[in-house]
C-alpha cells in the first residue's frame, strides 16, 4: 500500500535557532488512525504544522504522491483537512454555512455547489440546524463538529486534528469519539490524552524534544514513557 | 446585552425580516434624509413619523417597548443639546434635536433588528460599498464579542488585584498596568489574526475570498422600497401642506 | 464626539457625506496596495481590539477615570491607511450595532475620527517619532488626534445652528484638552508597553518625508481647524467676506434648484449664513490634506 503522507528527515529551526524538530520519519498508510503523543512543547504541533505546508522546513515531504513544493501547496491544502485546537479562530466566518463553504469556495466550486457541500458536510457532523447562526453562539462541542464538518465539505483524504479534546466535557468527547469513528478517512490525531487516543488509535507516536522516540500500540507506549491521563508520569 | 438582544431579534421571522438588506439600507436613507431636511417645527411630523415607525416595529413582530427603550441610547447626548437650546429660548429647536435623533436611532434599529448583520454587510457591497471594508467590518464584528470578553476577564483580575492600593504612586503604577493590560489585549489580538490567517490558508485561501451569492432583489423588495419611501415622503408632504 | 443624526444642517451633513465617500475608496485601496485581502481579518481584529480595549479604564485621578480612543494607536501600529479604514469600520459598527453615532452624520464622523484624525496622529510621529523627542511625538499625535477630531465635531455642530453659550463651549474644549492629554498619555504607555514585548510591533519610519513639508501641513491644518472654530462662532464675519469677494451670489444661484425653492425664504435666514462660512472653513481643511498627499507622493516618486 502506498502510503497517503510520507515524510523523511523533517528538520525545523525556529527564527531564534531553538531546534523545534530533530530529524522526523513518519509515514501514514490508507484508513489507518496514528496518534501523536508528547509533552507539550515536544514538536507535535509544530511537525503537524509542516504538513500542509503551514511551515516549510528542511526534509521531504510527500502527499498523495505530490512531493511538496511551494507550487502545489494548495491542491495539498484540500487533500489535507487540518482542524485546530482553537475552534474560535478556525471558524472565522460570520456564519456557520459561510465557514462551511469557505473551503469548497477556495477549492473552485460555484456558489451553488458549494452550499450543497457545505450542507452536506453539516448533515454528517449533525449541525445542519445551526446553518444560519454565528459561531460565537455555539457551544466547544458543537463548534467543533462545525470546524470538522468545514474540513469534510472539502473531501479531504486525510484528517489532522490538533488537540482535538480540549475545551470539550467528557460528554463532548465521547460524541466526538463517535463521530470520528464514523469517518472512513485516515487520521492523525495530536493529543495527550491517552484515553482518547486509546479509543481511536491503532498506532502511536511518542514525541519527545522535536523527535519521535517510540511507536507502538496507545498502550505499549503509555506503559514505556508511563504517561496517563492525567500527564503526570507513573512512576514504573 | 444591546447587542446580544438586537441580534436575537435579527433573527426572527417577519415580512420586514425577509426583506432584502438593500431595500431596507435604501428605506431607511429615504427616511432619515427626510427627518434631517425637515424644517422646524418638527414636532407634528415627527409625531407622524413616530407612528409609522411604530407600525413597522409591529409588523416587524419586534417587541414595542423593548425597541423603544433601546433607541434611547441617544438621549443623554440629545437632552443636553436640547436643554441648552431650551435656555437659550430655542424651544423648536430643542424638540426638534430630541425628536429627530430619537426617531433616526429607532429607525436604525428597526433596520438592524430585522436584518442579520453578515447580510447587511453582503447587501451593502450590492450598494457600492467597497468589499475590503466591508470585510474588515465582517472580522471586526465576528470577534467583537470574544475580544470583548476577554478584555472583561482581565479587567476583573486586575480590578482584583488593584483594589487595595491608594494615592497617587496608586494612580501611576494603575495607570501603566492598565495600559499593560492594552498591551497584553493588543499581542494576544495580533496573534489570533495570524491563527485566523493559517486556518484560511489551510482551507485553500490564495489571497482572494470568495463569498456565497448574496440574496436577489426580487419584486417584493422594490414594492417594499417604493411603499416604504413613498409614504414617508408623502407624509411629510401632508404634514407640511396642513401646516400652510 | 459621534455626532448623532438631527443634529447637523443638510449642507454640513450632505457635503461630508460627498467628500467622505471617495475619500474613504481611495484609502481602502490604498490600504490594499499595502495589505492584501488575506490582511482584512487582520484589520478586522484590531478594529475589534480597540472596541474592547475601550472598557480597560484609566485612572484620571480625582475618582474619573478614561478610556482609549485608538486613532494614533492604530497609526503606529498598523499604518495612517489601514488605522482609517479600521476606524471607518469600527465607527460604521457603532453607528449601526449601537446606534452611536448617526447614519447620515457617518459621513462627518467619518472626516473627523478616520480621516483627519488619523493624519493628525500621523503627522507628528512622521516629523518627529525618529529623534530623540519620540514619546513626546507619540503623546503629540495621540492628543491632536482627539483634539482635531473633537473641535471639528464641536464646529459642525455649531454651523448647523446648535445652540452653545459661550460658558458651554468653555467648558467643552477644557474636556477636551483633557481628553486630548488621557490620549497622548494612553498612546504614549501603551506603545512603550508594545515595544517592550516585540519592537516589530510599532511600524517603522519611513525615510525621506521632508520635514519641511510635513511642518507646513501640519501648520496648515491647525490653522484651517482654529479657522473653522473660530469661522463657526463667527458666522458673519465670514458671510461678509464672501459677500465682498462675490461667493455670496453664487451661492443664491446655485441654491435656486426645484428643492432648494419649496423651502423658500430660508437663503435669508441666520442659518445658511453659517453654513457657509462654516463649509468654507472645512473645504479648507480638505484642500490643505489634498495638497499635502499630493505633495508628498510627488517628492517620494521624484
Amino acid at each position: 500500500m502506498m502510503p497517503l503522507i510520507e515524510v523523511r528527515g523533517l528538520h525545523f529551526h525556529y527564527d531564534d535557532g531553538t531546534a523545534a524538530l530533530n530529524g522526523v520519519d513518519f509515514q501514514l498508510l490508507p484508513g489507518e488512525t496514528v496518534v501523536l503523543l508528547g509533552a507539550n512543547g515536544s514538536g507535535k504541533t509544530t511537525f503537524v504544522l509542516h504538513l500542509n505546508g503551514l511551515l516549510l522546513g528542511q526534509g521531504e515531504i510527500e502527499v498523495c504522491g505530490m512531493r511538496m513544493s511551494k507550487q502545489n501547496l494548495p491542491q495539498i491544502r484540500h487533500k489535507i483537512g487540518l482542524v485546530f485546537q482553537d475552534s474560535e479562530t478556525q471558524l472565522f466566518m460570520p456564519t456557520v454555512l459561510e465557514d462551511v463553504a469557505f473551503g469548497p469556495l477556495n477549492g473552485g466550486m460555484s456558489p451553488e455547489q458549494a452550499r450543497q457541500r457545505a450542507h452536506a458536510a453539516l448533515e454528517v457532523t449533525g449541525m445542519l440546524e445551526a446553518a444560519r447562526k454565528a459561531p460565537y453562539h455555539l457551544s466547544a462541542g458543537e463548534k467543533k463538529r462545525v470546524a470538522i464538518a468545514g474540513i469534510l465539505a472539502m473531501q479531504p483524504e486525510i484528517l489532522i486534528l490538533d488537540e482535538p479534546t480540549t475545551y470539550l466535557d467528557p460528554p463532548g468527547q465521547s460524541s466526538l469519539i463517535q463521530l470520528l469513528r464514523s469517518l472512513p478517512q485516515a487520521k492523525i490525531l495530536v493529543t495527550h490524552d491517552a484515553g482518547f487516543a486509546e479509543a481511536l488509535a491503532q498506532r502511536a507516536c511518542f514525541f519527545e524534544r522535536g523527535m519521535i522516540t517510540g511507536t507502538g500500540t496507545v498502550r505499549e507506549l503509555v506503559q514505556r514513557f508511563g504517561w496517563d491521563r492525567t500527564g503526570v508520569k507513573i512512576a514504573q | 446585552m444591546h447587542h446580544v438582544v438586537l441580534e436575537r431579534w435579527s433573527r426572527g421571522d417577519s415580512p420586514l425580516h425577509r426583506r432584502d438588506p438593500r431595500a431596507k439600507t435604501l428605506a431607511l436613507l429615504i427616511f432619515l434624509v427626510l427627518v434631517a431636511t425637515s424644517r422646524v417645527p418638527f414636532l407634528p411630523l415627527g409625531a407622524a413619523y413616530f407612528c409609522l415607525l411604530i407600525a413597522a416595529l409591529v409588523w416587524a413582530r419586534l417587541p414595542l417597548a423593548a425597541a423603544l427603550a433601546r433607541s434611547s441610547v441617544v438621549l443623554p447626548f440629545s437632552v443636553v443639546f436640547a436643554g441648552i437650546s431650551l435656555m437659550a429660548g430655542d424651544a423648536t429647536r430643542a424638540g426638534a434635536l430630541l425628536v429627530k435623533s430619537y426617531l433616526s436611532a429607532l429607525a436604525v434599529l428597526l433596520v438592524i433588528s430585522t436584518t442579520p448583520m453578515p447580510q447587511l454587510l453582503r447587501g451593502l457591497e450590492g450598494l457600492g460599498v467597497p468589499r475590503f471594508l466591508l470585510m474588515v467590518a465582517q472580522f471586526l464584528y465576528r470577534y467583537l464579542f470574544v475580544i470583548s470578553e476577554e478584555a472583561q476577564h482581565m479587567r476583573a483580575a486586575s480590578i482584583a488585584r488593584g483594589a487595595s492600593v491608594r494615592g497617587m504612586v496608586a494612580h501611576r503604577a494603575r495607570f501603566r498596568s492598565a495600559a499593560g493590560a492594552l498591551a497584553v489585549l493588543f499581542a494576544r489580538s495580533y496573534a489570533r489574526a495570524e491563527s485566523i490567517h493559517q486556518a484560511m490558508l489551510a482551507r485553500g485561501f490564495e489571497g482572494r475570498f470568495h463569498l456565497l451569492s448574496a440574496s436577489r432583489f426580487r419584486w417584493q423588495d422594490a414594492l417594499f422600497l417604493f411603499a416604504a419611501g413613498g409614504l414617508a415622503a408623502a407624509i411629510r408632504l401632508a404634514v407640511e401642506r396642513a401646516a400652510l | 464626539m459621534h455626532i448623532p443624526d438631527g443634529f447637523l444642517a443638510t449642507p454640513v451633513w450632505a457635503t461630508l457625506d460627498a467628500a467622505a465617500a471617495p475619500a474613504v475608496v481611495y484609502v481602502a485601496r490604498r490600504a490594499q496596495s499595502g495589505f492584501e485581502e488575506s490582511q482584512s481579518p487582520l484589520l478586522g481584529v484590531m478594529g475589534a481590539f480597540v472596541f474592547a480595549a475601550q472598557m480597560i479604564n484609566f485612572p484620571v485621578g480625582v475618582g474619573t477615570s478614561g478610556h482609549l480612543v485608538g486613532g494614533a494607536l492604530l497609526c503606529y501600529t498598523l499604518g495612517p491607511a489601514a488605522a482609517t479604514v479600521v476606524m471607518t469600520a469600527i465607527l460604521a459598527i457603532q453607528a449601526l450595532v449601537f446606534q452611536d453615532g448617526g447614519i447620515l452624520a457617518l459621513g462627518p464622523n467619518i472626516v473627523n475620527m478616520a480621516l483627519l484624525g488619523v493624519l493628525a496622529a500621523w503627522l507628528p510621529f512622521h516629523l518627529w517619532g525618529s529623534g530623540r523627542r519620540r514619546s513626546l511625538a507619540i503623546f503629540l499625535g495621540g492628543a491632536c488626534s482627539v483634539l482635531v477630531s473633537a473641535v471639528l465635531a464641536l464646529s459642525e455642530l455649531l454651523i448647523s445652528g446648535v445652540r452653545m453659550p459661550g460658558s458651554v463651549l468653555g467648558i467643552s474644549l477644557a474636556l477636551f484638552a483633557v481628553s486630548a492629554a488621557l490620549e497622548g498619555a494612553i498612546t504614549v504607555a501603551v506603545i512603550a508597553a508594545l515595544e517592550a514585548m516585540n519592537p516589530n510591533f510599532v511600524r517603522p519610519l519611513e525615510r525621506g518625508g521632508s520635514r519641511v513639508l510635513g511642518a507646513v501641513a501640519a501648520g496648515a491644518i491647525f490653522l484651517a481647524v482654529a479657522g473653522v472654530l473660530f469661522a463657526s462662532t463667527h458666522p458673519d464675519g465670514i458671510w461678509r467676506l464672501a459677500q465682498d469677494i462675490g461667493l455670496a451670489s453664487h451661492a443664491r444661484a446655485l441654491l435656486h434648484t426645484p428643492l432648494a425653492s419649496y423651502e423658500a425664504g430660508f437663503l435669508e435666514s441666520v442659518w445658511l449664513r453659517k453654513a457657509v462660512g462654516g463649509l468654507t472653513g472645512l473645504a479648507l481643511i480638505f484642500g490643505a490634506c489634498l495638497l499635502f498627499g499630493r505633495l508628498v507622493a510627488r517628492h517620494r516618486s521624484a
